[in-house]
């Protein structure tokens, strides 16, 4: 599904984010990627939505290398991606159900057919009864399922979380990755970024760490050295 | 069509619905924009209603100018056909010979009818109306010449034919200066173009200035807007998607812009009216100034808003393209 071969990304400023990462998620995978603040993380999920470009190296999708793709193609690749972010990026000014339904509407669905979606998916993240609230109006566990319930409105193949348990507590945080979990279940490849490693602790993932913008770990939570090792990452 | 996902099709195509379904769901899509970018102008009156008034009061200008050239050029057109040419004769021309002449020209085909000017009968007209009238008559002979007018046939009255008319009438012997009465109309005519010309100029500075202005308001609106518009990108909006209402705000700039202009200009006509009049009468004609309608007003309404659009699109495809999330 995702494919990562000897990618390097260095920004403008001379800044080395990522050193010749090489992984692969296969279809229907669940995966952490993990690793201290400014190890590359984001980076890395930027270079597969096409917010970045890779300096060295090839991204591919489903087979598709990302580098082929051009600008005015980007927005169509995004309609495959759910996207996921530590700071929602929701509309303040418009309604639970306007947040959910833009990607439907940028697409071109029938009215009937966005009011149906977005009520099937607001259930789903037990926001039904907040549609008609302003995302202000919510704690920040409910914001975060607003961004969720807009990520998988179109039922994209492919989810990718950036931090999306950064401001919650653990318990809610729980939640979120159950969330995550209900989706992988229905098939959706996820990857999802975070260096809340208490979290990845409880879970039988593959994880993926970064240090430093190079790739020094890529296994199961059951091989992973754990919680006490965080300050040696 | 997903691009990555071969199976995986996007949007309206999932639904199975059928093309002209779609086209109608299209249409209503872009009648819904328009009238959401209208809602969001009425949101914020203020700085709309300074743009519109720009836009209105920059094509009220050329608009009115051009009216009153319009209406100039249909007055001096009507006084074209009433050419005349005035001989004045050499002042020692016997009375038989001025005879002679006038019958001469009658049988000339280009010439309608010739009347002859007394010089006595001049000078009595010439005391009376001048009001040196005692002065006058203290002259020791008649220092004004014979005079002869000829109006040319109805073939024969455009300036350019009475012109040559004019050049065939010098070359008779008795005749010392020939004038067309039309010479004035023709110069009347160049200032006409000079200022159709000026108008022009003025108009498309104008227009110029219109477009930079609504470019920048649409780019503030865009700047306003940049965290809706990153959250589009990021969910997968094209470019074209995002721009379109702003492509209507410019549109609605230019349909009030120009209605704004309509009402303008016809309260100038109307305001104007008074002197207008008084000046036509001085010319003895019954004339009434030609508002906008039909044709003009129409043009007008188009090109406002197309100035209204030509701004907005500058200006959507400058910032919008610059907005990436990052
Ligand atoms: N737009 C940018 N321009 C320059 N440097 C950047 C940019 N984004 C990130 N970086 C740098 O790249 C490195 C990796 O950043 P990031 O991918 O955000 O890490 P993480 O998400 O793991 O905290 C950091 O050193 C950061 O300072
Ligand atoms: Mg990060």
């Amino acid at each position: 599904m995702i494919r990562f071969e000897q990618v390097s990304k260095t920004y403008p400023g001379g800044q080395q984010a990522l050193r010749q990462v090489n992984f692969h998620i296969a279809p229907g995978e669940m995966a952490f990627l993990t690793g201290h603040s400014g190890a590359g993380k984001s980076t890395l999920l930027k270079l597969i939505s096409i917010m970045e470009r890779p300096t060295v190296g090839r991204v591919m999708i489903n087979g598709h290398d990302l580098n082929r793709i051009r600008r005015q193609q980007i927005p169509f690749i995004r309609r495959d991606i759910g996207m996921i972010f530590q700071s929602h990026q929701l509309l303040m000014d418009k309604s639970v159900f306007d947040n959910v339904a833009l990607p439907l509407i940028i697409e071109g669905y029938s009215h009937k057919e966005v009011s149906k979606r977005v009520s099937a998916v607001l259930d789903r993240v037990g926001l039904s009864d907040k549609s008609r609230c302003l995302p202000i109006a919510l704690s920040g566990g409910e914001q975060q399922r607003v961004g969720i319930a807009r990520a998988v409105v179109n039922k994209p193949p492919l989810l990718l979380a950036d931090e999306p348990t950064g401001n919650l507590d653990p318990k809610l945080s729980l939640e979120i990755i159950r969330l995550f979990e209900d989706f992988n279940q229905a098939g959706v490849a996820v990857l999802i970024a975070t260096h809340d490693l208490g979290l990845i602790a409880r879970m039988k993932y593959r994880t993926l760490t970064l240090k430093k913008g190079q790739m020094i770990t890529d296994g199961l939570t059951e091989d992973w050295p754990g919680d006490d090792d965080e300050s040696a990452i | 069509m997903s691009l990555l996902f071969k199976g995986r099709s996007q949007g309206a195509e999932r639904t199975g619905i059928s093309l002209p379904q779609r086209l109608v769901m299209f249409f209503i899509s872009h009648v819904r924009q328009a009238l959401a970018s209208l809602g969001e102008l009425w949101r914020n009156p203020a700085a709309s209603m300074m743009t519109i008034a720009v836009l209105g009061l920059s094509i009220t200008l050329p608009s009115t100018l051009y009216i009153l050239l319009k209406n100039t050029e249909r007055v001096s057109a009507g006084w074209d056909q009433a050419s005349e040419i005035t001989l004045f004769l050499h002042r020692d021309t016997q009375a038989g010979d001025i005879q002679q002449l006038q019958t001469r020209l009658k049988l000339w085909p280009e010439v309608e009818s010739v009347v002859h000017i007394d010089k006595a009968q001049a000078m009595e007209e010439f005391q009376q109306l001048s009001g040196f009238g005692e002065a006058l008559s203290y002259l020791d002979n008649n220092p004004l010449p014979d005079v002869l007018l000829v109006t040319p046939t109805s073939k024969h009255t455009s300036p350019t034919a009475a012109g040559l008319l004019l050049d065939k009438l010098r070359k008779e012997r008795e005749v010392e200066v020939g004038q067309l009465d039309i010479q004035w109309l023709e110069r009347l005519h160049g200032l006409v173009g000079i200022a159709k010309e000026l108008v022009s100029v003025v108009a498309l500075l104008l227009f110029l200035a219109v477009v930079l202005i609504i470019g920048n308001t649409i780019r503030l609106n865009i700047l306003n807007k940049r965290d809706e518009i990153l959250v589009m990108k990021l969910v997968g909006a094209t470019d074209a998607f995002i721009q379109r209402p702003f492509l209507y705000t410019g549109f609605w700039y230019g349909l009030l812009g120009g209605l704004l202009a309509w009402v303008t200009v016809a309260l100038l006509l109307w305001w104007m009216g008074d002197s207008i009049s008084k000046v036509t009468q001085l010319y003895q004609t019954q004339f009434k100034v030609d508002g906008l309608h039909g044709q003009a007003l129409l043009l007008m309404l188009g090109l406002s808003i197309l100035l209204g659009l030509a701004g907005s699109l500058l200006s959507v495809h400058k910032h919008i393209r610059a907005i990436e999330p990052k």
